[in-house]
């Protein structure tokens, strides 16, 4: 077990994938000689050179296009997109091209591509550099969505994601990259389909994904000294959802608490809730809760940003309240 | 060229006359539905390109108005006529239609409906094509329309940037629907606009394939010499309207007897008919055969070809076998942090 960083973890994937297979390339704006935004590709232009880690023009919807194009034939590009913010550049390519291509072939043409791109609020970014938008993707069939929550599935995933076949999403994380955690020294994959139960309880389950796991990991820390025990699920990919390990975790506790750090609407929260009372509506003892960020863009003012996004007491709350202790 | 060969690409561009025109009236009957862009009066252009490209190794790449470059390329025409009945047969098993033909098994990598798309996946595949070291090159056919979008300049950017492998053909009809080119676009011949990239450009008139075909063999052969991108324009007129329910208002009659005296099909025929090398009676031959060919085996087969399985609605949506060693399923308690 090596213990290291997100953005080391989204390297070293990047590394093995490269050296396992020509037909693997980066590309992004300075990901190379620069050595990329969250360092997730140092290195690898020294190690690659300039035609396999291409750095590109700020071009991101043809970018992603060319990429797109290449994977049909046979290349499997890793694609980063600087900021989330910025892939609503590429939707067109990404959304109209990538996820359809398969499907209006007759299966006849694919596009295994991958984009890594990180969501979400750091420090005071504001309200261009601050939007999620997972949402947005988990809606549109013909891709994988995946929401890494620390450096095993960052790095498992990645390298899963680059040999699977179809396009695959990763959505980081703008203020995950010096995360730490353990990862194996011997090369694994992590599955690009599942929700994890990230620790095990019987009061409530709390659901996150990306970033809001780690509220709810704290709050279920909390909710332990008081007595109240709290199971922490993992979605993990955010398409397809594991609609049976919701199920079963719900039959168990009765009780739910969504945390995402999107906006509430038509989101992650409203679509879990949705799986929840088509798979198991009577297992509810209580409604379900959604913690969410506020309905605005995000502010750049400090204290304003901080109301404006959950946080782990948010989620504390709002499972007192399904557990009726409020 | 051989007579031989010209007595050829007479009837190819006869042949894709009279399946645009038969899907017209399969169209008509209901047989076909959605929206059909067809490409009567521009053959030369797509027959010309690909006469000098080498079909089945070449990417080649388009908008919507695709059939042409689809059967041109390669496709077999009683798969294309069938997915414009929406078969299971078709070359996109019912799933794409008119707009979508799709044949990777001779690297015709589909017609696309967002004008402008296409640039930037050509790119993508003359990119490939350099990476595995092969000698193909790509070839994206587009209206002079698309050179609006944004997708025109970043690609060709990237493009000559990392001397990709790419020939851009621009079919200048002078129309994107139903707005005409100098409404649109400040710079009217837009092998003009490819100035900024450095790229090299022309124009020429494309309804002669002959002039076609010498432009083309000049900008494949610079692009399959490794110097990087062309950008080619022809000049040329869609005799039909831009779809199916197209009045035609925006353009005046005089303008449509112009260009139909320009039709590639009676350039091509009389000037071989001037050279000797057919009759009268050898094109009216030739015509009859492309009729039988196309009535006894293209639309036959696309009319008893049978319909998609409606079980098979989700197929195709992502890989129908994935390795689960990528997909899962998770084993729970398997997490390290
Ligand atoms: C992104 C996008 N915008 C608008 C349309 C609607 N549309 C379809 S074809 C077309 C005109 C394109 O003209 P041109 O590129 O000259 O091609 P032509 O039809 O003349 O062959 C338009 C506006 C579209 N399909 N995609
Ligand atoms: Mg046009």
């Amino acid at each position: 077990m090596a213990d290291m960083a997100y953005w080391e973890a989204i390297r070293r994937a990047h590394d093995e994938e490269l050296a396992h297979d020509r037909m693997v390339i980066a590309m992004g704006e300075d990901i190379g000689v620069a050595g990329g935004t969250y360092k997730a590709t140092s290195g690898l232009y020294q190690k690659y050179g300039a035609e396999r880690i291409i750095d590109t023009p700020i071009s991101e919807n043809s970018y992603t296009g060319i990429g797109i194009g290449a994977s049909m034939a046979g290349v499997r590009p890793i694609i980063e997109i600087m900021s989330i913010n910025f892939a609503l550049l590429a939707l067109d390519t990404l959304i109209n091209a990538a996820a359809k291509i398969r499907y209006m072939s007759g299966g006849r043409a694919s596009c295994p591509i991958v984009m890594r791109t990180p969501g979400g609020t750091a420090h005071q970014l504001a309200a261009q550099h601050s939007a999620r938008l997972a949402r947005m993707f988990m809606s549109t069939p013909g891709l994988r969505v995946v929401t890494p929550r620390g450096p095993l599935d960052a790095y498992g995933m990645l390298k899963s994601a680059v040999r699977c076949n179809d396009p695959v999403i990763i959505i980081e994380h703008e203020s995950m990259y010096n995360m730490r955690g353990e990862v194996p020294d011997e090369e694994s994959f992590r599955p690009l389909e599942g929700a994890e139960i990230v620790r095990a309880g019987t009061d409530v389950t709390l659901i996150g994904y990306n970033y809001s796991v780690h509220l709810c990991l704290a709050a279920a820390d909390k909710l332990a000294s008081m007595g109240l025990s709290a199971e922490v699920l993992d979605l993990r990919a955010l398409r397809p959802i594991d609609r049976d390990t919701i199920r079963r975790s719900v039959e168990k506790t009765h009780k739910v608490v969504i945390a995402e750090e999107d906006e509430a609407a038509v989101g992650v929260g409203a679509e879990i809730i949705s799986v929840i009372i088509e798979e198991c509506f009577f297992a509810l003892d209580a409604q379900p809760v959604r913690v969410h960020a506020a309905d605005v863009p995000v502010p750049y003012n400090r204290l304003l940003e901080k109301a404006a996004i959950p946080n782990a007491d948010d989620v504390l709350a709002a499972a007192l309240k399904v557990l009726g202790r409020v | 060229m051989k007579a031989d060969d010209q007595k050829r690409l007479l009837r190819e561009m006869i042949f894709y006359r009279r399946f645009e025109e038969r899907s017209f009236e399969a169209y008509m009957e209901r047989k076909i539905g959605g929206f059909l862009h067809l490409y009567s009066g521009q053959e030369a252009v797509a027959t010309g390109v690909l006469e000098m490209a080498r079909c089945g190794h070449d990417y080649v790449i388009t908008g919507y108005r695709d059939h042409v470059h689809a059967l041109k390329a390669g496709a077999p025409p009683r798969e294309v006529m069938a997915e414009l009945y929406g078969k299971v047969t078709g070359s996109s098993r019912g799933r794409g239609g008119s707009m979508h033909i799709f044949d990777p098994s001779v690297n015709f990598m589909g017609g696309y409906a967002l004008v402008g798309q296409p640039f930037p996946l050509a790119a993508g595949l003359a990119l490939a094509a350099k990476h595995k070291g092969t000698d193909q090159i790509a070839i994206c056919f587009l209206g002079d329309g698309a050179n609006n979008q944004g997708t025109f300049h970043e690609t060709l950017n990237m493009a000559s940037l990392w001397k990709l492998p790419v020939l851009f053909v621009c079919e200048n009809n002078l129309y994107a629907i139903g707005t005409r080119i100098d409404r649109s676009s400040a710079v009217i011949d837009q092998y003009k606009r490819v100035g900024a990239y450095n790229i090299p450009s022309s124009q020429h008139d494309g309804q002669d394939i002959d002039v076609v075909m010498a432009a083309a063999r000049t900008a494949i052969d610079h692009v399959r010499g490794g110097s990087g991108p062309y950008f080619i324009e022809f000049m040329t007129y869609r005799q039909r309207g831009h779809s199916m329910s197209d009045s035609n208002a925006y353009r005046s009659k005089e303008e449509e007897r112009q260009w139909a005296e320009r039709d590639p099909i009676k350039i091509y025929g009389d000037r071989l008919k001037k050279a000797r090398i057919l009759t009268d009676k050898d094109i009216a031959d030739l015509e009859k055969s492309v009729l039988d060919e196309i009535e006894n085996e293209v639309v036959r087969f696309a009319e008893e070809s049978p319909e998609p399985r409606v079980e098979d609605l989700n197929k195709y949506c992502l890989d129908d076998q994935p390795n689960p060693q990528w997909i899962g399923p998770l084993v729970q308690g398997d997490q390290h942090g």
